[in-house]
């Protein structure tokens, strides 16, 4: 039961992408969606395509593990290639069935976009794969610091985030239990129509609902109790520190995106 | 005499003008590094009295003095750093996402430098007994563990005074033990006012003194021996005698001159064994 309650898909592990600043990882993948956009020839997706690999492969995750974690985006990366099949035209006609014809810009544009997509899709889960919902938590809080200035109250929203995260499996506990409890007392989750279903979760949100405004009543109460008073003059126990390898994979990337601009260029 | 560290003086509390009084005119003292003891039924008003120490809530009427500073709106941050609280429920009082996170809370709060937390992470939760599990999150831990990493967060600011406010209640008998154990090695290794709240008189025997609570008044204030003499009373203002008790008191009625009133399984063993030579 233990293992639905990983949050998000993180795996744990010690790799160099592991080992990354949040705040590293955020910036890079940021600026990694901005340039994917600009690839248009063989070789700049060479490129992009040779550094997402990369990228994965350092991980140390299984890469049959990253791929299954793809799997509701695989039927739209198809549907996207089979739509441009038939839409573009454009090149030669390759062949001909009844009335469609497909071209080979048609193909060529097909594989592009569909290769653009995975390449977006694989880079951004590989975030999610190396990194703690914490750690994620803490680099959008610095990274939103600035907006501080216009009042925006960026340390209630980390601190909102974080006790979510450490309520998740709370709940989900929770659920169980009074599922069981509402079981045990004659409600169907599992048979029936849609409509009976849907009215069997009733029961089940509604002491739900109750348990964690109560939760949140009292969580509140120990928070104050234990000098809570907002983010003024508050220090932190999660530090983030950009190391030289942070650089290093700053670096790298600038050259990635140099290496790109190239082949537009020439 | 010794000196004073909290202060109730003719305290009186209830949560809305037209809501019955939940204390009526309580006053008493707690000293500087004794273990002390509320008990009373449910609705005796005894968790009131925890809140009201910490700033939680205000009296209508009457004073309270922590280390003869008066609890107010203006002096509640610096009360709460002397004064710290475990509460009953171990999930909702648990901030961190995981133990050290949640040890941290408290000192993050009150801007301790960074070095002097992870040294404070260290010792307190060595003290409880719960340094192997620094990094794991709240949903792998039992109840009793988590309420030790409670305690731990509330030593890390080492306030004078702490609260367990009804901790163990919702423990099985093996996270109880935990607490207790846990308690007194504390008391032993630091200075420290201990103040347990709970309507569970097994729990007050290790007290030095104990009040007991009753719709809102003092009932009494009197050495644990003292207050188990009076099972009669407790059993009618709702509290359970321990099951030592009432097997003393069985066999004083069987004629057994038993003098002292046992407060554990030794003692009880004790007086049974002597009895020949009493008799």
């Amino acid at each position: 039961m233990n293992n639905a309650f990983i949050i998000g898909q993180y795996v744990p592990g010690n790799s160099l992408v592991h080992r990354l600043d949040p705040r590293t990882k955020i910036t890079v993948i940021f600026f990694f969606v901005f340039i994917v956009f600009f690839a248009n020839s063989l070789a700049s997706y060479s490129i992009l395509t040779a550094f997402s690999l990369a990228s994965m492969l350092t991980t140390r995750i299984p890469v049959r593990y990253i791929l299954k974690g793809l799997t509701p985006v695989w039927f739209l990366i198809i549907f996207t290639f089979t739509l441009h099949i038939f839409v573009t035209k454009q090149g030669t006609v390759l062949v001909e069935i009844f009335n469609l014809k497909i071209y080979s810009g048609g193909v060529i544009q097909g594989f592009a976009i569909s290769m653009r997509f995975f390449l977006l899709i694989l880079v951004t889960s590989l975030l999610t794969l190396t990194t703690t919902p914490i750690e994620i938590t803490d680099a959008i809080e610095d990274m939103l610091h600035p907006l501080k200035k216009i009042k925006f109250p960026v340390h209630e929203l980390a601190l909102m985030m974080s006790i979510s995260l450490r309520f998740i499996p709370t709940l989900m506990q929770e659920t169980d239990k009074i599922s069981k409890a509402q079981a045990s007392r004659g409600v169907d989750f599992k048979t029936g129509s849609i409509k009976d279903r849907v009215k069997a979760v009733v029961p089940l949100l509604v002491p739900l609902f109750v348990s964690a405004f109560k939760r949140a009543e009292e969580l509140a109460m120990a928070m104050e109790a234990r000098g809570y008073r907002g983010g003024e003059g508050r220090t932190k126990l999660r530090e983030l520190k950009i190391m030289k390898l942070d650089i290093a994979i700053f670096i790298l990337f600038a050259a990635v995106a140099a290496g790109l601009f190239l082949t537009r260029v020439y | 005499m010794r000196e004073a560290l909290v202060e109730f003086r003719n305290v009186s509390f209830r949560y809305g003008e037209d809501q019955p009084w939940v204390l009526k005119q309580v006053s008493f003292t707690i000293y500087k590094n004794e273990w002390i003891a509320i008990i009373g039924h449910n609705g005796s008003g005894k968790s009131t009295i925890a809140k009201l120490m910490n700033g939680l809530l205000f009296p209508q009427e009457g004073t309270i003095l922590i280390n003869n500073v008066p609890v107010n709106e203006e002096t509640i941050w610096d009360i709460r750093k002397e004064v710290g609280m475990v509460f009953q429920n171990p999930d909702n009082q648990f901030v961190g996402t995981t133990v050290q996170d949640d040890v941290a809370f408290g000192m993050e709060n009150r801007g301790i430098p960074r070095e002097e937390m992870v040294k404070r992470i260290d010792e307190t939760l060595t003290a409880v007994g719960m340094e192997s599990y620094r990094l794991t999150e709240p949903h792998r831990l039992s109840g009793g563990q988590k309420q030790r990493v409670a305690i731990a967060s509330v030593l890390a600011i080492s306030p004078e005074l702490l609260i367990l406010d009804e901790a163990t209640a919702m423990l099985d008998p093996k996270g109880r033990m935990e607490i207790m154990q846990t308690v007194s090695n504390v008391r032993e290794r630091l200075q420290l006012t201990l103040l347990t709240i709970t309507h569970d008189l097994q729990e007050v025997v290790q007290a030095e003194r104990v009040i007991v609570m009753n719709e809102g008044e003092k009932w009494k204030e009197a050495s644990p021996r003292e207050i188990f003499a009076e099972k009669k009373e407790l059993q009618r203002i709702g509290l359970d005698v321990p099951f030592i008790a009432t097997l003393a008191e069985e066999l004083k009625q069987q004629g057994m001159p038993i003098t002292n009133e046992p407060l554990n399984h030794e003692e009880l063993l004790e007086d049974l064994w002597t009895l020949h030579s009493k008799m």
